[in-house]
């Protein structure tokens, strides 16, 4: 298994991380080295096993719907690296487009 | 007389509790420990200096130590991943270098109101991702026990608190062995809990099904002391197991005659070095003097252990570090317009190298095309090591194992080849995979350098682990050696 520069520079787009040129070749190298460990997995039988994503079984934990506080805006904006007002400032999500369906 | 920084916490309280010291005196001794070795061990983010003396003054002042938690008054660590109201939480990233959090993580609130003193917040590996404290994005922590060598990790900084006197005891998280690790390498004790018996709520997020927090401690008793004061149902953590919890100190008695100890040969596999071997043997023959029942057992699936976990970790990681997107906290690049540009360049800026090769793996691992192979395969082998180890605690009450299968490794050994860094966790990532505790405790040394012997048990077997730690450490001297520094 080995990861091209290709295909590292599309997960990076994907988890939205920039990469230098240094970091792709680096990263394709060890990437590729992790992967190939990863390869053990191939020799279990895992036919027929239900897959784990937690050790503890939960059912879905619901509570009564009752109003709590919660932190008030001045506690939630404090570590905001810009805010306007009361909000979090961003930079444009979605771009103009005309051409947009009605 | 022992200096007041090398007390344990029951230590501690016993001489607050008689009206010998006070908790300013007991506080001012781990500060004046931290200007004189910090130097050299770097095992704190942040030092609370001034919080720390008016938490003692104010309990000196108003608080009787006859009654009420045996921690009141005691100087404590906390790693810098756990949340604490107005002061800096870093997890040793840049990406959280000037993070204040707005509250307290459960745990947090749990130790102040149980009067704890905060000393300040251990330096970690980035993200709690690493086992050597060499990925902190700061600097690296040294060990006590030989400063040219890692304390290990991710839980480093708390480790070599611990082990030199910086403070008495500490609070460590554990995602694949980040607390058991680096406190067998700096002869120091350690419980990771079941999954779910203590509170995640303000622990920030590096892989959620396989994160607990847990004591880091002098000896066992602490350990037992220090759950008390922290496990228990949380309704802001819906992973958080709603059940009665004992009182563990009751564990602290009590033989051991007759328990069934499993020894699974393939944890003393031929990474095992021969000292830790030596060491592991003649902690064994203490529980067998002790009335245990120690046998040999098989747990084939343990090979697979690894790699199960180093895609279940970096999979889960790569969703939760997600909200680094430099909107809402933490570090932002501000130079651009673009809503794209600006997320890229402040996670590569904020993140170091373990964290992207973490994140990049993660990814790797769920994306379109390689779910199956990799994420859905690892969570099937996650299946099969959980039912082997059910279906071992069946017949054993636990079962030994090295904690780390090397001594302390010397700076920079490991930091070339990220899977000879992984290696070191092979012992400890079983118990996550599973959500099952272990304890790990001193036993023995090698090389001048502490061994760690490992406990595991099945889910909520917390008693018997101490209990079998506690009849260990009476048995020897192990957890009495402190580093000379």
């Amino acid at each position: 298994m080995s990861l091209t520069r290709e295909e590292v520079q599309h997960i990076a787009t994907l988890c939205r991380i920039a990469l230098s040129p240094e970091e792709v070749d680096h990263l394709s190298g060890q990437l590729s080295h992790i992967l190939e460990q990863f390869q053990v997995l191939e020799e279990v039988d895992t036919q027929d096993v239900t897959p784990t994503s937690h050790s503890v079984d939960l059912n879905s934990v619901m509570r009564d719907d009752e109003v709590t506080a919660c932190l008030d805006v001045e506690h939630v904006l404090a570590n905001a690296p810009r805010r306007e007002g009361d909000y979090f400032k961003v930079n444009v999500v979605l771009e103009e487009q005309h051409d947009r369906p009605v | 007389m022992t200096a007041l920084y090398d007390l344990t916490a029951h230590q501690a309280h016993d001489l607050l509790q008689r009206g010998e010291i006070n908790s300013e005196e007991l506080t001012q001794d781990c500060l004046r420990r931290i200007r004189e070795v910090e130097p050299q061990v770097k095992a704190f983010v942040t030092v609370t200096e001034e919080l720390a003396l008016e938490q003692a003054r104010t309990l000196d002042r108003e608080h009787s130590f006859s009654n009420g938690s045996p921690l009141a008054g005691i100087p404590v660590q906390i790693k810098d991943v756990m949340c604490t109201e107005g002061i800096p939480t870093t997890c040793s990233s840049r990406m959280l270098e000037n993070f204040i959090p707005p509250y307290n993580a459960t745990v947090t609130e749990r130790l102040y109101a149980n009067n704890a003193v905060l000393v300040g917040k251990g330096n970690m590996d980035e993200f709690a991702m690493g086992s050597s404290t060499e990925n902190s994005a700061f600097y690296t922590t040294r060990n006590p026990w030989d400063t040219e060598r890692v304390p290990g990790g991710s839980s480093g900084g708390s480790a070599a608190a611990v082990a030199s006197g910086e403070a008495i005891y500490a609070l460590g998280s554990d995602t694949g062995g980040s607390i058991r690790q680096p406190a067998a390498l700096c002869g120091i004790v350690a419980l990771k809990p079941t999954y779910g018996l203590v509170s995640r709520y303000g622990l920030i997020a590096f892989a959620s099904s396989l994160d607990q927090i847990g004591p880091m401690t002098k000896d066992v008793t602490d350990a037992a002391l220090v759950l008390n004061a922290i496990a228990g149902h949380d309704a802001r953590d819906s992973t958080s197991i709603d059940i009665q919890v004992p009182d563990y100190t009751k564990s602290l008695a009590g033989d051991v005659k007759g328990l069934k100890i499993g020894v699974p040969k393939e944890y003393f596999g031929k990474g095992t070095q021969p000292g830790v071997q030596e060491a592991l043997d003649a902690a064994m023959s203490v529980l067998e003097g002790l009335g245990a029942h120690l046998e040999e057992i098989s747990l084939p699936t343990t090979k697979y252990a690894l790699a199960c976990y180093y895609i279940i970790a970096p999979s889960e990681c790569s969703a939760n570090l997600a909200r680094y997107d430099g909107v809402k906290f933490g570090h932002s690049y501000l130079d651009t317009d673009s809503m794209w540009e600006a997320m890229e360049l402040t996670r590569q800026e904020g993140f170091g190298p373990e964290v992207k090769r973490r994140i990049m793996l993660g990814t790797y691992a769920l994306s379109s095309g390689y779910y199956d192979a990799y994420y859905l395969k690892a969570q099937k082998v996650r299946t099969l090591i959980r039912r082997e180890l059910e279906e071992a605690f069946q017949q054993f009450d636990a079962l030994v194992t090295p904690t780390s299968p090397t001594v302390a490794f010397r700076l920079g050994e490991r930091t070339q080849d990220p899977v000879q860094m992984y290696l070191s966790d092979i012992c400890t990532i079983p118990a996550n995979i599973a959500g099952t505790p272990a304890i790990t405790v001193p036993c023995g040394f090698s090389e001048g350098l502490p061994v760690g012997l490992q406990i595991m048990g099945p889910m909520l077997s917390e008693p018997t682990l101490l209990r079998l730690g506690y009849a260990y450490e009476q048995a020897t001297e192990w957890h009495k050696h402190r580093p000379q520094l």
